[in-house]
C-alpha cells in the first residue's frame, strides 16, 4: 500500500473555470455583490430622505451620472439572474406533496414567475 | 451540542433571497430610471417621504433593505472564500457589520421620518 495518498491539485482562485456547471454556480454567488451595492446604495438614499429635500436631490444628483447609470445597468442584470437562478430551483428547495404525488416542478416555478411579475408591476406604477 | 449560528445566518440568507428575487429587479429598473432622467415626476422628494413616512412603509422598506443585506452579506462570504480568500472569519466579521451598519443606518432613518 502506499504510505503517500494522492491528492489531486485544485487551483484555489481559478477552480470554476473548469466546467460551465462552476461557472453558473460563481455567477449566481457574485450577484450577491450587487444585491449588496445596491441595497447599500438605498440605505444612503433613505439616511438622504430623512435629512430633507436638499440633501435627497444631490443624492439624486450623484446618482444621475454616468457610474450610477452603468452601476444600475450592472445590478439590473445580476439581479434579474438571481431572480431567475433562485426561482428555478424551488421545486428542489421546497417540494410540495399532495398524497402521494409530489406538484410538478414546472407549477411551482410558474407559480414563483407569476408572483414575481406581479409584484415587479406594483412596484412599477407605484414608482412611476 | 456546541452551539451554531447557522440556522439564523441560513434563514436570513433563505427569507432574504426570496424577498430580493421578487423586488429587487423592478427596484433596480426604477432606479435606473431616476439615474436616466427617464420621468422627472418620479422619485420626487415627496413622494417617496410619503411612502416613508406611512407605518407600512416603514414596515416593506426596512423588511426589504434589512433582508436583502443579510442575504447578500452571508452569500458574498461563501463567495469570497470560493474565489481563495481563506480568511474566513474576517471576511465574516467585515461583512455582517456592514450589514448591520446598515440594518441599524435604515431603523434610524425611517424612524427619524414623519
Amino acid at each position: 500500500m502506499s504510505s503517500k495518498p494522492y491528492i489531486r491539485e485544485v487551483p484555489k482562485t481559478s477552480w470554476f473555470f473548469r466546467q460551465p456547471r462552476y461557472m453558473r454556480y460563481m455567477a449566481r454567488e457574485v450577484t450577491s455583490f450587487f444585491i449588496g451595492a445596491f441595497t447599500l446604495l438605498l440605505v444612503v438614499g433613505l439616511k438622504r430622505l430623512a435629512e430633507g429635500p436638499e440633501a435627497f436631490q444631490s443624492f439624486l444628483d450623484a446618482l444621475r451620472g454616468p457610474l450610477g447609470v452603468l452601476f444600475c445597468v450592472a445590478a439590473l442584470v445580476a439581479a434579474i439572474y438571481h431572480s431567475t437562478s433562485w426561482f428555478n430551483v424551488t421545486p428542489q428547495a421546497m417540494p410540495i406533496q399532495r398524497g402521494e404525488e409530489f406538484l410538478p416542478g414546472k407549477m411551482i416555478v410558474g407559480a414563483h414567475y407569476a408572483i414575481w411579475a406581479v409584484v415587479s408591476l406594483i412596484v412599477l406604477i407605484m414608482g412611476i | 451540542m456546541a452551539k451554531s449560528n447557522k440556522p439564523i445566518v441560513w434563514g436570513l440568507f433563505a427569507a432574504g433571497g426570496t424577498v430580493t428575487a421578487f423586488i429587487t429587479p423592478a427596484l433596480v429598473l426604477l432606479t435606473l430610471f431616476a439615474a436616466m432622467r427617464f420621468a422627472p415626476t418620479m422619485f420626487t422628494y415627496e413622494s417617496i417621504h410619503a411612502f416613508a413616512a406611512n407605518w407600512l412603509g416603514k414596515v416593506i422598506i426596512f423588511g426589504v433593505i434589512t433582508l436583502s443585506l443579510w442575504h447578500a452579506a452571508h452569500r458574498f462570504r461563501v463567495t469570497l472564500y470560493d474565489f481563495g480568500v481563506r480568511a474566513d472569519l474576517v471576511v465574516a466579521t467585515i461583512l455582517y457589520i456592514i450589514a448591520a451598519i446598515g440594518t441599524i443606518s435604515a431603523f434610524f432613518s425611517l424612524l427619524s421620518i414623519h
